[in-house]
């Protein structure tokens, strides 16, 4: 691991302050499950950590229509909230089964949306063909095994997947990201926080350099308890998605009024289903009316060598969340 | 990071302690491995200077002074900030309890409790650990030396064959207990996963924790 200056932040705004002075590149330190693993990887090198364990928002405040979650909030912490549990499922099993207990424990929701995406390209530093890590320098992944990769939201220049399973929550219901920048307090949609990859993989959010995400807020509708969270994988625990689905509906009488459906695993970033939602609407509650979102949601799909199994898989996996979700009793 | 030589013997620590009598493994093999390798240092000198190529060791380190409070006792290190929590308890404090399995959080040797909760010592870094209460595999029996109840679950159910995880899995099963984790086997099976096992000891790992539970319970 390369030499760095640590310093403990005592208030998000000295933490925002020293990630932004100096010139030297510096990172936030919470959990640290992603940043110590990529610093002992040498893919990430910060010339200065700001460790910001101990400050920060950490409480879950649930209202009748509204829910406001801290980013120093422990996933663990989050997913075992009881009341969160019965209105929110999709959200509290994106969080319970994104990692194994120890990483949960540590990761903090903020720092869990930033999470670096798990390409073998972008964390083995013997390849030098990696457009995130060196910009400019072309992708491994094209030509090389590129079995767990992204199909929607690609570009020639990167195919890297993003890896997290709340972010898919978060995107599907409409949460807003809370950032302490230069300027102080903004808001914005959490669709708006990642970046496709496009000819700047390096590129993975709108944070500018030094910004700390502070919380994340988002409307609570009752129809969001018949919701849920689908993951699949190699194994059946600690496992990062091949395909995975959030999905919520809002039932009346066999029909469907609302639907949200965001997919993960398969897309470069959290990926919301926005026309697939569109056509479920008014629609009976069924698997032929699920199929046809299915395959609405992965129309664009792009898949190369080893990943072609991918749209067949997002595709069942969609329709196997929705109809549990429309099994659900709520 | 800092390059330790493999000579735990002369890590010896108050904060570890010793069974009885003048043998034990870990001095017999510290030993042996020191006179039998000798004639290889020169080539590991050779490997050290093609890696520094690659990631710059810097000559100067800056220490940093800190407080750990280990297993109920504080002590003061002065480390390097890149030092993680696992190694300051390994090579700093001498508690070979924990284990470096994979070092990138995957394998779950590493685990200790920070604060009651399970935590990966590889991705903690020890600076972080300031001010938190770390409990170790040494941390769990009485001072009498009687075994915690996981502990001596573990031996009763034969829940273990090289034993190189055993210590991250009793951390993670004594936090799957204790969090009210444990009614099922398949919640045991889903807290623990982050826990691998070579030796595939998980059927009697469950059933260990399972067995410990009730007994805590009772």
């Amino acid at each position: 691991m390369r030499p760095f200056a640590y310093e403990r932040a005592d208030s998000p705004e000295t933490a925002r302050a020293a990630a932004g002075a100096g010139g030297a590149t510096s990172s936030f330190l919470a959990g640290g499950t992603t940043l110590i693993d990529l610093m002992k990887l040498d893919v990430m090198r910060p010339q200065r950590v700001i460790d910001i364990n101990g400050i920060g928002e950490t409480q879950i405040d649930l209202a009748d229509d509204r829910l406001r979650l801290g980013a120093s909030v422990r996933m663990t912490d989050a997913e075992r909230h009881a009341d969160l549990r019965r209105r929110l499922p999709m959200l509290t099993q994106s969080l319970a089964l994104a990692a194994s207990t120890q990483i949960r424990n540590m990761a903090t929701l903020g720092g869990n949306v930033l999470q670096r995406t798990r390409c073998p390209y972008f964390r083995d530093v013997s390849w030098s063909a990696c457009n995130k890590r060196a910009p400019g320098s072309g992708c491994a992944a094209l030509d090389g095994f590129n079995r767990q990769h992204a199909v929607l939201g690609t570009s020639e220049a990167c195919i890297a997947t993003y890896p997290g399973d709340f972010a898919q929550a978060l995107i599907a219901l409409d949460a807003t990201v809370e950032i302490l920048g230069r300027a102080g307090r903004r808001q914005i949609p959490f669709s708006e926080l990642h970046v496709q990859p496009g000819q700047t993989p390096d590129v993975e959010t709108t944070l500018a350099p030094g910004e700390l995400i502070l919380g994340f807020a988002m409307p609570v509708e009752p129809w969001f308890s018949r919701s849920l969270y689908l993951k699949i994988r190699d194994r059946q625990s600690y496992e990062f998605a091949l395909a995975s689905a959030a999905v919520a509906l809002d039932l009346a009488g066999g029909a469907i009024r609302q639907a949200r459906i965001a997919l993960g695993g398969v897309a470069t970033v959290p990926w919301r289903a926005r026309e697939a939602e569109q056509a479920l609407i008014g629609r009976a509650a069924d698997e032929a009316t699920f199929q046809l979102a299915a395959d609405i949601a992965f129309s664009e799909a792009r898949p190369l060598r080893h990943n072609a199994f991918k749209p067949a898989l997002g595709r069942q996996t969609v329709v196997r969340a929705l109809l549990q979700a429309a099994a659900m009793e709520t | 990071m800092v390059r330790h030589q493999p000579q735990e013997s002369k890590k010896r620590s108050d904060a570890a302690p010793r069974s009885g009598g003048g043998f034990d493994r870990r001095h017999f093999l510290a030993g042996t491995a020191t006179s039998a390798l000798l004639p290889l240092a020169f080539e590991a000198a050779g490997v050290r200077a093609a890696a520094a190529d690659i990631s710059p060791t810097p000559t100067e380190v800056p220490g940093r002074s800190l407080e750990l409070l280990v297993n109920g006792r504080s002590h003061r290190l002065t480390l390097d900030h890149r030092t993680t929590l696992l190694d300051a308890l390994r090579e700093h404090l001498g508690l070979m309890g924990v284990k470096k399995g994979c070092d990138h959080g995957q394998c779950g040797a590493c685990t200790v409790h920070l604060d009651g909760r399970s935590t990966l010592s590889c991705l903690t870094l020890a600076a972080v650990a300031v001010g938190r209460e770390v409990t170790t595999i040494e941390g769990l029996a009485q001072a009498d030396g009687t075994l915690h109840p996981v502990q001596q679950a573990f031996i009763d159910h034969d829940a273990f064959q090289c034993g190189y995880c055993t210590p991250g899995q009793i951390m993670s099963a004594v936090a799957c207990i204790e969090g009210g984790h444990a009614d099922r086997d398949a919640e045991i099976r889903e807290y623990m996963s982050g826990n691998l096992c070579r030796c595939a000891a998980y059927p009697n790992i469950v059933a260990a924790v399972r067995a410990a539970k009730s007994q805590l319970r009772s």
